[in-house]
């Protein structure tokens, strides 16, 4: 009896082993392909018998695409318009969070149905008219195109965050507050000494997620910066146009697709390296907001 | 009688005490309860006045200028009535609009079911126990971080697994079917990948539901003498609908925003169309949002259909 539940334990544990390696397969072989494929030099690439294990490993390409991104300069960009937003947002959706989840506010439940419309409402309905609203006051091409929404709760998603805050902080007891402000505390320093510590899982969430929805933003930015701010997403979206401009027309019409690999991997590296730094916070934030449904 | 006076002014006289802290409570309950709203408010007004500039403005103005002539003269938005004759031209005089928008559309209604089910089959093996569980969790998860426009356009047209081989005993049997059943069909194989690659959120919300799903439920199950089968259809799909709901519409919103979608690209290439400025690009987008609000619709619909019958 309990043989034949082990040996049946085992072979369950086989074909989930099987499915998940099979399916893990499908979903990483374009990047796996790009990170082989991003090292082959020109003879390789064309030499037919060699598909995964290189001849010898081709740093040119790196560098190619490392000068026709501009890399030290965008990135750098990438950085300023993707942290700054992050921090502002996850400051600011906390705020609001708190200011619904506990304060007698009338009309609460409306504030949270016009937070999910934000959400579902698309952006490119948002687009034209934004675009037009920051011509008007001279905001397009610059950082405030990007950061004022961000401080004013309308960023990338913000919905998302408010929520979590929101489940945080409406899940514990309101005697706690009263014990503090019996104490002598104000509201504010109970939302910043007891409230923000409690709502840590959410602040993690809310920075990790932001700063990855802005770095790999690019649809509004792209309308918004009018190609005057180049982040690091937006150079890989021109990089036959920046090829073209640094190494001539003729050069650019057999861009090998070894560099234009390599310029890939070279602009989604920073964020696969937070991920490998931060790949425990990222998966377990989710699952600790518990955004079931309830 | 002296004292039956006395008594009853004994008796009177707490409640009116009693009546005056009532009130005297009340109105301190009230200021209280004043001031408590105002403090909230003043958290909130980030969000309120944001909402009225960066949304409730552009909302309205998005309509506007759908309907309008849209000229801009220094510090003004100047508007002329045109009436429907944006939505006309986005509808029947542009040649690209209608098949952007229908393979945006079909994007949308084969992603989102293949994504609720394979994301629910993944979360339920990750929720095994066993060795790597983390490693897997973390490849499945990995698209979500990487996943921008440029990116998902270099690498997801042309490297990735190719279901889509005109040969193959598979294909051969799809279009062998009529073209309702294999069109989508083939798209979907055509475009697996990409649909994968969105389904990295929805398999970690699905693996919050399922760990909320209370493990005695199944060992009363076992008892009862239920299979892995029946367990799945009877305790596990009824208690993950709430968490299925959130995620087809979490689908749905997501990859109608997916910028590299070609109605997307077709609203930002038109924002300065030179005749038609802006509201060429504003008509399009409330076309292409009223249809994805029937998606939308059509998704409440079917849960609200299947809840009612699960009741019944």
């Amino acid at each position: 009896m309990k043989i034949k539940k082990r040996s049946k334990s085992f072979a369950v544990k086989l074909f989930v082993y099987i499915i998940l390696i099979g399916m893990g397969f499908v979903y990483l072989y374009p990047i796996l392909y790009m990170v082989v494929n991003s090292f082959l030099s020109a003879s390789d690439l064309t030499d037919p018998s060699v598909t995964w294990v290189p001849t010898e490993l081709c740093l040119s390409n790196f560098q190619t695409a490392f000068e026709t991104l501009d890399f030290a300069s965008s990135f750098a960009m990438s950085m300023v318009m993707s942290l700054i937003p992050a921090i502002l947002q996850t400051a600011v959706t906390a705020v609001v969070a708190y200011g619904i989840a506990r304060f007698q506010i009338p009309g609460k439940k409306l504030i949270l149905v016009l937070v999910l419309v934000t959400f579902l409402l698309p952006s490119q309905v948002m687009l034209v008219p934004r675009y037009v609203l920051f011509d008007n006051y001279h905001l397009t091409d610059t950082v405030w195109a990007q950061f004022l929404p961000a401080i004013l709760g309308q960023g990338l998603n913000s919905a998302i965050f408010i929520f979590v805050y929101y489940s945080y902080f409406a899940s514990y007891p309101l005697v706690l507050d009263e014990a503090a402000q019996i104490d002598g505390a104000g509201k504010w320093k109970i939302f910043t000494r007891i409230s923000m510590p409690m709502a840590k899982g959410a602040t993690i969430l809310s920075m990790l997620f932001s700063f990855v929805f802005y770095w790999n933003e690019t649809y509004q930015s792209n309308t918004l910066w009018g190609g005057k701010i180049q982040t690091l997403p937006l150079k890989l979206q021109s990089f036959t146009l920046q090829y073209e401009a640094i190494y001539g027309e003729e050069a650019a019409g057999s861009i090998s697709e070894s560099v234009s690999l390599a310029g890939t991997l070279l602009s989604i590296l920073p964020l696969l390296v937070l991920y490998l730094i931060f790949q425990r916070q990222f998966v377990e934030s989710i699952e600790s907001t518990g955004i079931t449904g309830e | 009688m002296t004292r039956h006076r006395m008594g009853d002014k004994m008796a009177i006289q707490p409640k009116v005490k009693r009546n005056q802290t009532k009130t005297y409570r009340k109105t301190k309950y009230r200021t209280a309860k004043r001031r408590d709203t105002l403090k909230g408010l003043l958290f909130l007004s980030p969000w309120l006045i944001g909402f009225l500039a960066f949304t409730l403005l552009p909302f309205i103005n998005s309509i506007l200028y759908s309907f309008n002539a849209v000229s801009i003269t220094p510090g003004k938005v100047n508007l002329k009535w045109e009436g429907l004759e944006y939505y006309d031209y986005a509808w029947n005089v542009s040649t690209s609009f209608k098949l952007s928008l229908s393979s945006s559309a079909m994007l949308i209604c084969c992603a989102t079911p293949v994504i609720l089910v394979f994301s629910l089959i993944i979360a339920i093996l990750l929720n095994n126990r066993f060795r790597g569980r983390t490693f897997f969790r973390a490849v499945f998860f990995m698209p979500v971080i990487i996943m921008s426009g440029p990116v998902i356009s270099k690498l997801l047209t042309g490297y990735t697994v190719d279901f889509t081989d005109e040969g193959s005993q598979l294909m051969l049997f799809l279009t062998s079917l009529p073209s309702v059943v294999s069109n989508p069909c083939v798209f979907t194989l055509d475009t697996l990948v990409l649909i994968l690659w969105f389904s990295g959120v929805q398999i970690l919300i699905c693996l919050a539901g399922l760990q909320k799903v209370s493990p005695s439920l199944y060992e009363a199950a076992e008892i009862d003498g239920a299979g892995a089968w029946e367990k799945f259809w009877k305790i596990t799909l009824p208690h993950m609908a709430p968490t299925i709901l959130i995620n087809a519409i979490y689908t749905v919103v997501t990859i109608a925003n997916y910028s590299e979608q070609a109605v997307n690209r077709e609203i930002s290439e038109n924002l300065f169309n030179t005749s038609m400025m802006y509201s060429l690009s504003a008509a399009m987008s409330w076309i292409y949002f009223l249809l994805v609000l029937l998606i939308l619709a059509v998704v409440g619909l079917l849960f609200w259909l299947v809840s009612k019958k699960e009741k019944a």
